[in-house]
């Protein structure tokens, strides 16, 4: 049924996505749906991250871990460019979503941000309705069908983990709900836009334990279906969570595999200490 | 379609920006422009040497307004004296001693002061001060440049009050902290750390509020009598520069010499409230910023 | 607990020190009651000729006797077509120099001539819109050439306001927004406007206050001493209530008799204002308290 309006949706409205699709041939079966080459990025004079090189499979949950401030956060905001927002920034290496240069100049930000979403540290619904939170996606991109804007909130809101709390009260204020909830709508909300990747900036760490339970259910759910690309400053939540894993440590990518080899038998030892626990 | 829309927008947020830089520069060029032919006509010694405005004599017209500068720093100084010294005690007071819900109150109290139109004070200034300035010093008519002082001074106040109160309020509480930890009273911490600490701020707030007052035109017409003789004391009848131009503006004659000896009287007032204001700015955004 | 509260305020400043204490709270006294008295003498002499016939009638007998009523008129329609110039153009500058501009040089110089414009005495801005707007673009004496000129005035008013409002616009819902590939615009338009509009409200309000009590600029540009008839068009003259006032007090051929009419005006006037101002005040205040719980 979601697959159904999906792809109704996507035929509907967006032809572009449909040619992207038609013309991706991914070359042969070691497809990466996110590849960074020799990845260098500058926050005017000052290098925050330095040669990251990294290949993300289609589907799963890769999570990127680190003390803070190593990187990690930029390095995800690298993938939809929301970088561009800061201004002297500056960015060299070859960054491919999809097989798509998505530094290339003939790229279009607003499409590349459809293909990729994100949820942020806190939960920063829009001041709108729980319904206008999770239509507001689909609405800036052209779709003004009422009834297809109900289907998309309802399978949004059924992929977000939130229906069954909300559905009576879709037109009562987002900012009503809880912070567990508000961040569910959130993953909602970057579900209605259809898009194939998920970035997640530390989405549980201002929520409580509980809420976080939820999310991380809801994540595991949801990478059946989707790549998702997330930063925690909890190991335990990689481990829980992650099928890969990445070490960051003051603007490198130390290490990246499996996530039970990471940390189990670590190759680097900065990693292994990070992991035992010695700094961070 | 979306980028085209997108395109448009920035053009126009962008001309709305530029526009500001363009109303400013506008006003500039306008006074300069129409003050030219006055310059080339007369010269421009004449408007400032001793003499008078008499745009009208037969034979042979002069404009001097050496007087009205006289008048306009006699009003101007003359309201600073007073409302300087009361503005920063108000704001001292109101940041430093009054509890929340005084500020709370008095503060939107003091706003509504400044929005108190300037025909309305001088209307004030004419029916109730004149009177009585004149039945205290035993004169003819209040009419002079105490009374303009008085007013202009009123006027000042809440930009004063205002602009102290947050540089008063600005300055970090270990400072205060400091001083009343070393035994200091509530007395010596306002009046020997908080005070000068926050200096900069109180010049700055003296300086507008002179900006506003050379520039202040409907309070200043009605209340000191608009001689344009040099005059002598506060208790003299005076013509400020803004003044002037108020008065000669309605019935004068589009492109004569007059007309355009009124932009020259424009753009000496422009200048002045010009460099104030701009020395003002300099001094509040002194500090680097922090972040932005 | 109020009462201990002020005791313990008064118990900290001993001795001779209480002087010091008196004269700020003095101060701040003498500022409340020169405005108090301002209030005072306005309405009690000026509620004895507030009447239905004195708002809503025209001068008549050589403008000794009669209302208003085409001065409250006209300062509304030139209030109107202020508001009309400088909020959409100030709001508009603003979202430049807070959503668009990077920030650096050029927007340190808007900003700066903003400041400037506002220390720009009101008597110059009417020489400028004689000059500009009744002669180069040939309005004439005219409410649109007030308007505009009044309009220019209240721009910095505006923009600040507009600014304030932005700027407190958590930036997570700007980010929220890009992130579902939003272009700017429809960041600015979905969601940083409409939680802007209390604030563009307020400073609309303000201008609105401002335009309405400033006599200087319109002296040349379109305010008319007396008019028979109403303004029909925006290129008519009209009469304005600050400007009636000045005449009742000073121009008038008989001012101790119109003395009457010019209190009735000030009433009128500082009761428009104060009450603009008022509701400014309290729509800002409301909206403040509502960033800082975080609404």
């Amino acid at each position: 049924m979601m697959m159904q309006i999906l792809n109704g949706f996507k035929n509907g409205i967006s032809d572009a996505r449909h040619n992207v699709e038609m013309t991706e041939q991914p070359n042969g079966n070691n497809y990466c749906e996110v590849k960074v080459e020799q990845l260098n990025f500058y926050y005017g004079s000052k290098q925050a991250l330095f040669n990251v090189d990294i290949e993300v499979k289609e589907k799963g949950v890769a999570a990127l871990i680190g003390p803070s401030g190593c990187g990690k956060s930029t390095f995800l905001r690298v993938l939809n460019r929301m970088n561009d927002l800061i201004p002297g920034t500056r960015l060299e290496g070859m960054v491919t979503v999809h097989g798509e240069d998505i530094y290339d100049s003939s790229m279009d930000v607003v499409e590349l941000r459809k293909k990729v979403g994100m949820v942020f540290q806190q939960p920063n619904p829009f001041p709108k309705s729980i319904y206008d939170n999770v239509a507001y996606g689909p609405r800036i991109h052209g779709l003004k069908n009422k009834i297809m804007l109900n289907q998309i909130v309802e399978e949004s809101l059924i992929g977000g983990a939130l229906w069954d709390e909300v559905k009576d009260r879709l037109h009562e204020p987002a900012l009503a709900l809880s912070g567990g909830q508000q961040q569910r709508l959130c993953i909602a909300r970057a579900l209605a836009v259809q898009p194939r990747i998920l970035l997640m900036d530390e989405p549980t760490s201002a929520i409580d334990p509980i809420a976080t339970q939820r999310i991380e259910d809801l994540i595991r759910d949801l990478c059946k279906e989707y790549t998702i690309i997330i930063v925690t400053h909890n190991m335990q939540q990689a481990a829980r969570i992650s099928d890969f894993t990445g070490f960051f440590f003051q603007g490198e990518m130390i290490e990246w595999g499996k996530t039970a080899q990471i940390f189990t038998k670590p190759e680097d030892q900065r990693t292994e200490d990070y992991i035992t626990g010695r700094f961070g | 379609m979306r980028s085209i829309t997108e395109k448009i927008m920035r053009v126009i947020f962008w001309l709305s920006g530029i526009a500001i830089i363009v109303f400013l520069t506008g006003i500039l060029f306008t006074l300069l422009s129409n003050s030219i032919p006055a310059f080339t006509e007369i010269g421009i010694k004449p408007f400032f040497i001793e003499g008078l405005w008499r745009p009208g004599a037969y034979g042979e017209p002069t404009y001097s307004i050496n007087n009205f500068i006289v008048g306009t720093f006699m009003v101007t100084l003359g309201a600073l004296a007073f409302a300087v010294p009361l503005g920063v005690a108000a704001a001292a007071y109101l940041s430093e001693i009054a509890s929340p819900w005084e500020r709370e109150l008095f503060k939107p109290i003091v706003e509504v002061l400044a929005g108190i139109p300037s025909v309305v004070l001088g209307f004030i200034g004419l029916v109730v001060l004149a009177p009585l300035i004149a039945k205290l010093f035993g004169i003819p008519s209040g009419i002079n440049a105490l009374n303009g002082a008085i007013l202009v001074g009123i006027m000042a106040l809440p930009t004063i009050i205002t602009l102290a109160e947050d540089a008063i309020t600005a300055v970090p509480s270990d400072y205060r902290h400091a001083s009343l930890a070393l035994g200091g009273t509530r007395w010596q911490t306002i009046w020997k750390v908080t005070i000068p600490a926050a200096f900069s701020g109180i010049t700055a707030a003296t300086m507008l509020g002179m900006g506003r007052a050379i520039g202040e035109t409907m309070t200043v017409l009605m209340v000191t009598g608009n001689m344009i003789a040099r005059p002598s004391s506060f208790l003299d009848s005076v013509r400020t520069l803004s003044a002037n131009i108020a008065i000669d503006i309605g019935d004068v004659v589009f492109g004569s010499i007059h007309f355009h000896a009124l932009f020259v009287v424009g753009l000496v007032l422009f200048l002045i409230t010009f460099i104030i204001n701009l020395l003002a700015d300099i001094l509040i955004h002194r500090k680097p910023e922090v972040n932005k | 607990m109020k009462l201990n509260r002020r005791k313990n305020i008064i118990a900290e400043w001993r001795g001779s020190e209480l002087i010091g204490y008196w004269l700020l709270r003095l101060s701040l006294l003498l500022v409340l009651i020169i405005l108090g008295f301002i209030i005072f003498d306005i309405f009690s002499k000026g509620i004895g000729v507030i009447n239905w016939e004195f708002i809503t009638a025209a001068p008549r007998v050589g403008m000794t006797e009669g209302g208003i009523f085409p001065a409250i008129i006209g300062t509304f329609y030139v209030t109107i077509i202020t508001v009309a110039f400088a909020v959409p153009l100030g709001v508009a500058a603003a979202i430049y120099l807070n959503e668009y501009a990077i920030q650096g040089t050029f927007t340190r110089l808007v900003r700066m001539s903003l400041r400037n414009l506002a220390g720009v005495p009101s008597i110059v801005f009417g020489l400028f819109g004689m000059a500009v707007f009744v002669k180069l673009f040939g309005f004439g004496p005219s409410l649109i050439a007030a308007g505009f000129t009044l309009g220019l005035l209240t721009l910095p008013v505006t923009v600040t306001a507009a600014e304030e409002a932005l700027i407190t616009v958590p930036r997570a819902y700007r980010a929220g927004s890009f992130a579902l590939g939003a272009t700017r615009w429809q960041v600015v338009r979905t969601v940083v406007l409409p939680r802007a509009i209390p604030g563009i409200l307020t400073g609309t309000i303000l201008g609105l206050a401002r335009a309405a009590g400033e006599t200087a600029p319109i002296l040349a540009t379109g305010a008319a001493f007396f008019l028979p008839y109403l303004p029909d068009s925006i290129k008519s003259q009209f009469m304005a209530l600050p400007y009636h006032l000045f005449i009742m007090s000073t121009q008038h051929h008989a001012l101790a008799i119109v003395r009457p009419i010019a209190y009735g005006t000030a009433l009128v006037l500082v009761t428009l204002v104060c009450i603009l101002n008022l509701a400014a005040v309290l729509l800002r205040k409301r909206y403040r308290d509502r960033v800082a719980k975080g609404l």
